[in-house]
């Protein structure tokens, strides 16, 4: 990873918005595709790494990489609306120019993860790093054991990804659940919180890893939950949010302890996590 | 490289040789302005303040305090005017500059920043440029003010570590020795008299300055006290009571390197700017979700001193983010005193050791 910093590490390549995907109220997805055809065909990366967009004139925010290496026609980015740059962000268009500094960060240990049970549970925006792990490994499909997911959200409107929903559930080779904290009419998937959900699930601990993403609050509570399904604390894994600008280690906003989420992180498991101070 | 040997300029001739040497790059010394010592770049009419420490550290002439890092520019294409096209290009830096006259603690706070700036493969292009083409040259210390500390935090007031040369003041002078290979290069050229005995005289100067300086139990060691405490809500609410968040700390330290990056447009064009950056800011880790993991100035200063006691040395073979200058005691609102905090979180770690072990 080191090796691919760039040599200013604060240019970023220039972009093009290829398609924007309205996925929730609050939700958008952009498919874009690096300016210089050499610097698209070599770009590489890994399941849960990150870039820093920028929208000129407003600044830059970090985004996880949401489509997975193995497809590579496209850079995808998920943004929810939250504040000024995603707002700038909400109103561009096909064919609008922005800024990626990526990769950055280290990765899930996809690598490690070969051969186990993948359970995993998404909370919201929380969806998109898991959505990148998750399509890497159905297109490795044979290298990972059983698969199952739980992806939870406000109400059935706020849920991303609708339309590869049908495919998840669907699918003969994974488990999927969906739930809802306010359900709606023709809502037929579960209502609760996503722990609660979780422990009803009871998905085996045995040979497996768990992944999870999502307010700080589910996490929490989620890692309670897996805790009493027997998940040991290096087979949960988190990817965690802390405010950025560099990206790369150096403007010293990021730590928790002497870790830099941007550079160290933003994947951890919990068991690394404990040995940090506890400053979430 | 053989270094050249010490050389001596008397106090007359040290204007005029520094003005000289104004006049092919940019020449930073503290000179007395508006009231305060600050490093300006030298012009004939200055007054050189060599009394003791600046004002402010030096470190805006390698990390200024807003520098542009690119420009961009939008503009409508010919013939299609829905569309714009969009520029971007870097700026880079590229004054040779001469930064005369920082104390040894502050030429230190460079190296700390030199294993952030400067660590292998990620290089901040802008922060190593300026480093490349600036020569320090540091004053060995003789009048330690009582603020001063850096031989508790492993500093010498006669050290010349993130320094090129180092000047030691001794009768009617300054001898002048080279630290480092380019030190010793731009030495060579200088038409400077040889020390001859001064060069003795530099070193009783600075032995007798470090026998003068303030005495205190070393700072060093204290990175797992500092993290045991990391969850003693009661000791951290209690040492930032008094605490403004102002961050006047963070601007005069000679080690703080936090900054921010934010775009600057005026219609078509802009820049992105760096700017720095102070961690007793509650903006500073506030996140778009409204969370903020540091959300009272309890938990900022934690980290603060974290930083600079614990999670710095921990990741740098053990040197702290504090060279001792002191300008953060002498110039705290509030009289906050670094010193007297990681003694208290030291102190606090054994009470609480002893109490358990009865
Ligand atoms: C590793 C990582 C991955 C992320 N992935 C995604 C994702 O895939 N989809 C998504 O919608 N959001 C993601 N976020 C959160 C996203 O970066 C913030 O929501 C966004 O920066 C808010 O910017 P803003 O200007 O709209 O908000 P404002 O509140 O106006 O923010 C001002 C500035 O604060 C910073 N900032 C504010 N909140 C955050 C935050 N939570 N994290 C980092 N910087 C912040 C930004 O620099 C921003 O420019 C991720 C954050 C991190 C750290
Ligand atoms: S974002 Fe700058 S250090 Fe992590």
């Amino acid at each position: 990873m080191s090796d691919s910093y760039r040599s200013n590490l604060y240019l970023p390549d220039m972009a093009t918005i290829q398609e924007v995907i309205e996925e929730t109220q609050n939700i958008k997805t952009f498919r874009v595709t690096l300016n210089n055809p050499d610097a698209m065909r070599s770009f590489r990366f890994e399941p849960g790494q990150v870039g820093q967009l920028s929208v000129f004139g407003v600044g830059e925010s970090t985004f996880v990489i949401n489509s997975p290496p193995s497809r590579m026609d496209y850079l995808q980015f998920s943004v929810m609306r939250v504040g000024e740059l995603t707002e700038r962000l909400h109103k561009l268009r096909p064919g609008d120019q922005i800024g990626v500094r990526a990769p950055l960060g280290n990765c899930f240990p996809y690598k490690a993860m070969k051969g186990k049970d993948i359970v995993f549970v998404g909370g919201g925006i929380g969806m998109a790093p898991l959505r990148t792990l998750l399509l890497y490994m159905l297109d490795n499909r044979e290298d990972y054991g059983k698969i199952t997911l739980l992806y939870g959200a406000r109400s059935p409107s706020d849920m991303a990804f609708s339309y590869e929903l049908p495919d998840w559930l669907g699918r003969p080779d994974m488990t999927t659940e969906l739930t809802v904290d306010n359900g709606a009419p023709g809502w037929e998937r579960h209502i609760g919180l996503i722990p609660n959900v979780l422990k009803e699930m009871a998905p085996s601990s045995k040979d497996a890893f768990a992944v999870t993403c999502g307010p700080p609050i589910m996490i929490r509570f989620t890692i309670e939950a897996l805790h009493s399904l027997g998940f040991e604390d290096d087979r949960i894994i988190t990817t965690l949010e802390k405010r950025m600008k560099c990206g790369v280690g150096i403007c010293g906003r990021c730590n928790i302890g002497t870790k830099y989420v941007c550079k160290d992180g933003p994947v951890f498991t919990n068991a690394q996590l404990r040995r940090q101070p506890n400053e979430m | 490289m053989v270094m050249p040997t010490a050389r001596y300029i008397a106090h007359d001739k040290l204007m005029p040789w520094l003005l000289g040497l104004a006049e092919g790059r940019r020449v930073l010394a503290p000179v007395r302005e508006g009231g305060k010592t600050l490093f300006l770049p030298l012009r004939e009419d200055s007054r050189l303040d060599l009394r003791g420490l600046a004002d402010d550290s030096a470190k805006a002439a390698l990390l200024p305090r807003c520098e542009p890092l690119l420009e961009f520019h939008y503009a409508k294409t010919a013939g299609v005017p829905s569309r714009t096209t969009l520029e971007v290009r870097e700026i880079l830096p590229g004054q040779e500059t001469f930064l005369f006259g920082v104390r040894p603690c502050d030429a230190r706070g460079f190296t700390v920043f030199d294993r952030v700036y400067d660590a292998g493969t990620r290089r901040d292009i802008y922060y190593c440029s300026r480093r490349d083409k600036t020569l320090v040259a540091a004053i060995a210390c003789a009048d330690p003010a009582e603020t001063c500390f850096c031989n508790r935090v492993g500093g010498d007031p006669g050290g010349s570590d993130g320094a090129d040369l180092l000047f030691t003041p001794v009768e009617g002078g300054f001898t002048v020795e080279a630290v480092t290979e380019r030190g010793g290069a731009f030495l060579r050229e200088q038409a400077l008299e040889e020390a001859d005995g001064k060069a003795e005289e530099a070193r009783e100067v600075r032995e007798a300055v470090r026998r003068a300086m303030p005495e205190g139990p070393s700072l060093d060691g204290a990175p797992d006290e500092v993290l045991r405490l990391f969850d003693d809500g009661a000791f951290w609410e209690s040492v930032a009571a008094k605490c403004l968040s102002c961050g006047v700390c963070s601007y005069l330290c000679p080690t703080c390197y936090c900054f921010n990056m934010t775009d600057e447009s005026n219609g078509n064009d802009g820049v992105r700017v760096r700017t720095w950056d102070n961690c007793m800011s509650f903006q500073f880790t506030l996140e778009g979700s409204g969370h903020n993991p540091r959300n009272g100035k309890a938990q900022r200063m934690r980290n603060r001193i974290g930083h600079k006691f614990s999670y710095y040395p921990k990741l740098h073979d053990g040197n702290l983010a504090c060279v001792g200058c002191g300008r953060c005691i002498a110039n705290c609102p509030a009289s906050m005193d670094v010193r007297a905090i990681v003694i208290q979180a030291r102190s606090r770690v054994l009470d609480k050791e002893e109490y358990a072990n009865e």
